[in-house]
């Protein structure tokens, strides 16, 4: 095949789920897995004479994520329906924003391979709501709306990628955005992201130039299958008009779905019509003014600059300068420390967690904190087990570092690994009678209390914790040992 | 704001007589059955009505934003605090059918047939 003059062109929709801890109109809890239809009520199950009242801190993730990618926030914006019939939206309309979006006209740059960057126009960001799930079984669906109501941030850019690694660069760094404000999880297995690629290719050929039919790609559940779909989609298209001499024509776009087994785009539908959403304003919802104010509160109080992060350290959480000013080094291990304390640890041993264990085994493997495999809230757990004396200082750091390959409750692991703190009065002093059986001469120096006492002591102690594998609570050991030695 | 007016509903002089494939048109995307008589009905119907709204058209309107909502009230926003769900039981016991977990519907299918 002779050299082809071509251009692809891709444009990204990407639905992000925000990270709430409610429902975009009503209380209902987020949960991933969960029972089904468990975190449902008449407002997301769409029964009549319920009304839907808005989540302020989805749209304030909205309007943050929208300033972050240098969008023009909208001062007055409005809800919208969208109607349409399926299953899995029990309104029979989706509560979405259509002619007044959250931001519009902003862009986002991406890192280049040659050290480059370049910026991708955004076209709108708004918020909707997302459907249920249904799931297919023989001759019946199931539908399930725990999903259902369930806040959504739709980015939209404008077609300026041209390669399938310029798409996947996009995905990654949006999700380094929204992950460093905190409006989403962003894990794309989870489906807390999800990219959808409109592809086309344009042709110089002949003198002439030929573009290639808009196709949107679904189903992409990792960077991966983006790059992978987008370039095989390209392809496709490419050999279609070459063979075919398939171009652009008026008409509905067609949808392919990605086949990660085979590596291939399969044609999922062809609508005949368009969708006619017939979109108009929900009398149920009043419109969101925003003003300068509220516009500032947004944009500061979330973007904490570290160094209101460490003041914030030092007075909400009592750590030292020192302590602080380690911990806001950088912002992944800031958020780290930060989410563990509000998840329940003591501030200041979660602090010696990192500090001590994490930045050290961090800094061996050259990665972050956060991506040992320990979540901020596994962590908390730790702390707490710690504190209420279920496990001992030493013992932690053992748990700690099993916790990375093994995501149970610490709790659990302090059990497989038999390192539950000894506390029981009369199992212990079994012991430490024991020990000081057959350690007469040291016995002997602590009770001269002569200079080599405290010594003497620490050796007896060292051999307790010796026979129980570092397990026998310290205080508990010491108390024992004072009476016998008295 | 240059889309301000898009889904306001504009009378078009032309358009207010509602066709029989109109009605059609509305009915399918409402999943309604509608014989024949009835979509000659309807059909007449809707146009009356709609020339009876067309009053509306003699008002001068220019430079006057379109109205989003009908109270005079902005941002009624909540804080995002859990509140009990209905739990699965209650969440299904109006379903047509259920199998205790999830709602049971017939087989979905797209437009085109597939899954
Ligand atoms: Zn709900």
């Amino acid at each position: 095949m002779a050299e082809l003059d071509y251009k692809i062109i891709v444009g990204l929709e990407i639905h992000v789920q925000l990270a709430t801890r409610t429902k975009m109109f009503c209380g209902c809890e987020l949960v991933f897995a969960g029972e089904p239809n468990s975190r449902v009520c008449p407002v997301c199950l769409g029964l009549p004479g319920a009304l839907p009242v808005m989540n302020k801190q989805a749209v304030e993730f909205a309007i943050l994520t929208a300033s972050a990618l240098n969008c023009k926030i909208a001062k007055f914006t409005k809800w919208d329906r969208k109607s349409y019939y399926y299953p899995d939206l029990p309104k029979n309309y989706q509560i979405s924003q259509y002619d007044l979006p959250v931001g519009e006209n902003g862009f986002i740059e991406i890192p280049l391979a040659d050290g480059q960057s370049k910026k991708i126009r955004i076209r709108r960001v708004h918020l909707e709501e997302d459907a249920g799930k249904n799931l297919h079984s023989g001759a019946f669906s199931q539908v399930d709306l725990n999903r259902a109501g369930m806040p959504l941030m739709e980015i939209v850019t404008e077609p300026d990628m041209n390669n399938p690694q310029e798409v996947a660069t996009l995905a990654m760094e949006l999700q380094r955005i929204v992950r460093f404000l905190g409006v989403s999880q962003a894990d794309m297995q989870k489906g807390h992201m999800r990219f959808e690629p409109n592809v086309n290719v344009v042709i110089k050929k002949d003198g002439g130039e030929f573009k290639t039919p808009i196709t949107e790609i679904k189903n992409l559940n990792s960077f991966k299958a983006l790059e992978k779909g987008t370039a095989f989609e390209a392809k496709r298209q490419l050999n279609e008009f070459l063979e075919r001499g398939e171009v652009m024509k008026s008409g509905n776009k067609k949808t392919f779905g990605w086949d990660d087994e085979r590596g291939v785009t399969v044609l999922q539908r062809e609508k005949e019509e368009a969708h006619d959403y017939r979109y108009f304003p929900d009398p149920d919802l009043v419109p969101v003014t925003v003003d300068e104010k509220w516009l500032t509160d947004i944009q500061s109080g979330c973007r904490e600059l570290p160094l209101a992060m460490q003041k914030r350290f030092i007075t909400d959480y009592s750590l030292n300068d020192y302590d602080a000013g380690v911990l806001t080094a950088d912002k992944d291990t800031a958020g780290f420390f930060d989410e563990a304390v509000k998840a329940g640890g003591e501030p200041k041993r979660i602090c010696n967690f990192i500090t001590q264990t994490g930045l050290k085994i961090s800094g061996e493997k050259n990665c972050r904190v956060s991506q040992l495999g320990i979540s901020p809230q596994r962590l908390a757990e730790l702390a707490k087990l710690v504190a209420g004396g279920t496990v001992n200082a030493t013992a932690a750091a053992a748990i700690f570092e099993k916790m990375m390959q093994d995501d149970s409750e610490p709790q659990k692991i302090a059990e497989s690994l038999n390192l539950i703190q000894k506390s029981d009065e009369g199992e212990l002093a079994k012991i430490v009678d024991e020990i000081l059986a057959a350690n007469q001469d040291a016995v002997n120096e602590v009770k001269s209390d002569g200079k080599k006492s405290k010594k003497a002591q620490g050796f007896l102690m060292g051999q307790v914790m010796q026979r129980t594998k570092g397990t026998a609570n310290p205080q508990v050991v010491a108390k024992i040992m004072n009476e016998r030695l008295k | 704001m240059k889309n301000r007016g898009k889904t306001v509903i504009t009378i078009d002089m032309d358009k207010q007589k509602i066709t029989v494939e109109r009605v059609k048109t509305v009915a399918k995307l409402a999943r309604l059955n509608l014989n024949d008589a009835e979509i000659s009905q309807f059909s007449a119907q809707l146009s009356d009505i709609l020339q009876y709204i067309e009053k509306l058209n003699q008002l001068d309107t220019a430079g006057i934003e379109p109205l989003a909502h009908c109270l005079p009230v902005s941002n009624c926003l909540r804080d995002d605090i859990i509140k009990p769900s209905l739990g699965t039981e209650k969440t299904l016991s109006n379903a047509p059918d259920s199998d205790g977990q999830f709602f049971i519907v017939p087989k979905i299918l797209d437009e085109s047939g597939n899954l």
